[in-house]
This record gives structure tokens, sequence and C-alpha cells, in this order.
């Protein structure tokens, strides 16, 4: 018989939030964590706001040894580690000198240490490569983030790290949910985490993807489903999750946050209207409609939507892909929201903190407001009521919540969370 | 204090941070080894190396680093790195 897969355990490092009490209280209240960076604006970026958590280094040590901490310049693996561990604490797991043949992570991200790398590039450079010492690899390694994870919690099932662009942490969790589902494993810590700053942003900034507009105004800068929507705010930090057999949870008597039903992972193929940066329609309905499918509900069950929606001008085209995925329109239509009005686009950790904020809305009964969308895009309002798009936090039962992220490379996942109920 | 001990003394400093065993690392003795009685882990045995070369403005090429597996080892590469400078 398949598991059931449940969440035991949440753990999040955003822009407007590090730690899981913060970043609620951050999503309730519709708090940005967008600001200036002078650095962004001195390196001639045309985008010079960004999200990047405030982690200071008293807090660093509150997860790091002084010895790992030494060399090290990874903020993604940083941010993973944190988020990771702070899951697995909250799942009421603890940390022995055994290994834990049972539990396994896969903790995505884009890229790895950045600014490690940037380094280690000037001393190769310099000719001096035996000065690089024995920190690059471990923190510019793509599985650096899954490493360190997994020696800090002695984990002995997989551990290893996804990349799928900006889907990454969504499939995450759906990588996580099929090796339990199969009684692989029973226990995944699952999440992905992105690095900060202009060495990853710049390429970004390069493709002129980034919102130029909003340097002097940077909380309001990031304005998914705005008519005044005008590119993205790149962001940073971690989101992780402990995913657990119901069984194993039940054993343990480990809280539940919800439930994964299932989901579903594809690509468009670059093919129609898919490219490398756009994603092929039919492929993203698909996806949706077959993630409903496998999780065993109907479209009209679904209480809210998180979305990809990065506010850019396909934020449109996402929700018209709902609609015509779920065949529902106007009043009918359920409640969606953006994480990314508050914290921006956090790249390869975008869709495991997304997640977070997504669980919590089913633990704590709320939807989570939009923010910077109090102009809605014309076209959206057009297709659902513009009720749907909560500008203020919405206290009510929340049952099922649907989340995607599409990412580059025209590849698009879409996970179904539920409440957790014995029957 | 004689110039032994002086650099007995930076050697223990720099090794500090990567040191596992708290023991050997305050008995510190000449004949002290750095991977089976401090602990350390081999890959950090390079970043001692390079606190090293930093420390007494010196080069170990990469035999000598070879050799580098216990305190009198180190010294002596240390004492003759310094006398080649």
């Amino acid at each position: 018989m398949e598991n059931r897969v449940v969440i035991t355990g949440l753990g999040v490092v955003a822009p407007n939030g590090v730690g899981l009490d913060a970043f609620l209280q951050a999503i309730r209240n519709g708090t940005s964590g967008i600001e200036f960076y002078p650095e962004l604006k001195e390196l001639g970026f045309s985008c010079c706001i960004g999200g990047i958590p405030s982690v200071s280094e008293e807090l660093k040590r509150a997860y790091f040894t002084e010895l790992q901490l030494r060399g090290f310049n990874s903020s993604g693996i940083l941010y993973g580690c944190m988020a990771g561990m702070d899951a697995w604490k909250d799942a009421g797991l603890s940390i022995t000198d055994e290994t834990d043949y049972d539990s396994g992570t896969i903790f995505g991200t884009g890229t790895s240490g950045v600014e490690k790398f940037r380094e280690a590039v000037y001393l190769l450079d310099d000719k001096k490569v035996k000065r690089l010492g024995s920190t690059v690899v471990a923190q510019t390694m793509a599985s650096g983030v899954s490493a360190y994870l997994g020696g800090i919690l002695g984990l002995g099932n997989q551990v290893t790290t996804n990349s799928s662009a900006c889907s990454t942490g969504t499939e995450a969790i759906l990588m996580g949910y099929d090796r339990i589902k199969a009684g692989r494993a029973r226990r995944m810590l699952i999440g992905s985490c992105s690095d900060h700053g202009a060495y990853l942003w710049g390429g970004f900034d390069a493709m002129r993807v980034l919102t130029y507009k909003h340097n002097d105004t940077p909380e309001q800068g990031s304005r998914p489903m705005s008519a005044t929507a005008s590119g993205f705010v790149p962001g940073s930090g971690a989101g992780a999750m402990v995913l657990e057999s119901l069984e194993s949870a039940l054993e343990r008597n480990a809280p539940i946050y919800g439930e994964i039903l299932g989901g579903e992972v594809n690509s468009g193929g670059q093919r129609k209207e898919g490219s490398m940066t756009a994603p092929n329609s039919e492929a993203v309905q698909r996806c949706i409609r077959q993630a409903l499918e496998n999780a065993g509900i109907q479209a009209a069950d679904i209480d809210t939507i998180n979305g990809h929606l990065t506010a850019t001008s396909k934020d449109f085209t996402e929700i018209d892909n709902w609609a015509k995925a779920l065949n529902l329109a106007g009043n009918a239509f359920p409640y969606i929201n953006s994480l990314k009005s508050m914290v921006g686009h956090c790249l390869a950790a975008a869709g495991a903190i997304e997640s977070v904020a997504c669980v919590l809305q089913l633990k704590h009964n709320f939807i989570f407001p939009n923010i910077n969308c109090e102009d809605l895009n014309e076209e959206i309002e057009a297709l659902i009521s513009p009720e749907k798009i909560p500008q203020k936090v919405i206290e009510q039962d929340v049952n099922i919540v649907a989340k995607a992220s599409f990412g580059f490379g025209d590849v698009n996942a879409c996970v179904i969370f539920k409440k957790y109920k014995k029957i | 204090m004689s110039d032994t001990a002086q650099m007995m003394k930076d050697l223990k400093e720099i090794v500090k941070p990567y040191i596992q065993n708290q023991e050997a690392f305050e008995n510190l003795k000449e004949d002290t080894d750095f991977i089976n009685d401090l602990k350390i882990n081999s890959a950090n045995l390079v970043d001692v190396v390079l606190d090293i070369e930093d420390k007494f403005d010196i080069e170990i090429d990469n035999d000598s680093m070879d050799k580098m597996l216990n305190v009198k080892a180190a010294l002596d590469i240390i004492n003759s790195k310094i006398a080649a400078r």
C-alpha cells in the first residue's frame, strides 16, 4: 500500500521574515522585505532593489560552528541550512551521533556559492590555486546545501540537490513526496535555497526582466497582477519542510501541518510559445490538470491558489492558464495570491518559501494579502473577479491550497496541499 | 621565551580552530599528530598549511606538506623554510 505523506516541520528564511513566527506575522500583515541596495547602484544595475533575509553574525553562530564559518561565503547554503535545521527541529526530530537511514533530503538550488566562486576565480587568475584552501568545493558544488544538511542532521537516506530554475522548490516537494509514498524513506527534508546579491542577480538585470522603476520606492517595487507591473524584483532565502509518512508521524505523535495529496511536474519542451524563458501554455494547463487528477480533487475543491506570478506581463497568461485548466472564471475562480509581492522573486528558493506560506495558510486558516496591486491589471480583472485577489488578509477556513511554480527551461511544477484529516 | 617555544605557541594558535580533541590540544607536544591526536579533518590540513604560510611568511611546497603530519615535522619544516628565505 502506498504511504500518505504529511508535513510535520517547517522552516523559512525569507526577506520579510527569518524564522516561522516572524514570517507568519509578515505574510499576514503584508509586510514587504524589499530594500534598496547601494552596492547594486554602485555596480551600475538598472534594478537596485532586492530581497535579502536579515541574518546577523550572532544568528549564524546559532546554526554553524566557528570552524564551519571559517572561509564561509555561500549565502544560499547559509539560508538553506538555517531553514532545514529549523524544519527538522520544528518536526520534533533530534540530532544524534547515529546515521538515520530512514531520513534523507532533497534540497534544491540554482547555483551555489557564487560569491565564494568569485573569490576563487580571482585567486586562480592570480596563479594562486593553492590559496583556495579546502572550502571552495563544498560551497560551490551544486549539492553543497544538501551535503551540509546531510552532515549536520546525520541523514542516511537519499541526500541530493535538484535544480529546475524557479520551479526547484516545488519540484523538490514532489520528489520527496514520491520517495515517501513509494516507501523508500520515512522522512524527507525538502526545500530550496538561493544566494543573494549582484553576482547572481546580474544576469537577470542584463536580460531586462527586473523592474528599474522603483529604486526610490523599493517596497512598492514588486507588483504581481498590477497594471503597473514592470518586471520582477530579485530575492533570496530558503524554505524547508519535513515530509513524513503518515504512519511515521502518528508513531512519533508529531505535529501535522497538512497533507500532500499529490501534484505534477512537466515541461513544455520549448515548443509552441514555450522557449528557454517563456512557458508553453498547453504544458502549464496540462501540469495543473494532471496535478488535480493525481491529487484526486476537483477544481472547485481549491480554496486558494498560490501562483508563480512574478510581476511581468506573463501574470495574465498565468491566470488565463489557471482559468482554462480549472475551467473556472469570474466569481467561481478560487482566491489567488503571490508571495512575490512581499519578498520578490526568490528564484530557486521561490517554490519552497512560497510553499511554506501555503502550508501556514492551511494550518492557521487565513489567506495572505497581495500587496502592490491596488491598480489591478485590466485583462486579469476581466477574467477573474477582483475580490478573488485579496488585498487584505482573509480569515477563513482553508482546506485545499494549489501551488504552482514555473521555471526557465519551460519547466512546470504544481502541488496540492490539504488540511490533514484522519480519513 | 625561546624561538621554539614561541613557534609552538603560534602553531597552537593556528591549529586551534580546526581541532576536534580538546584534551590533546591542551597537552600539545612535539609528537602530537594532527589527524590522529588532534582529530583535525584531513581536508582542513590544507587550511592549516595556508595559515602557517601567512603567519611565518613562507611557502610550503607539496612534498613538505605531505610530511607535515605532527607538531615536530611542522616546526622543522617551518624552520627550514625560514632559513631558506
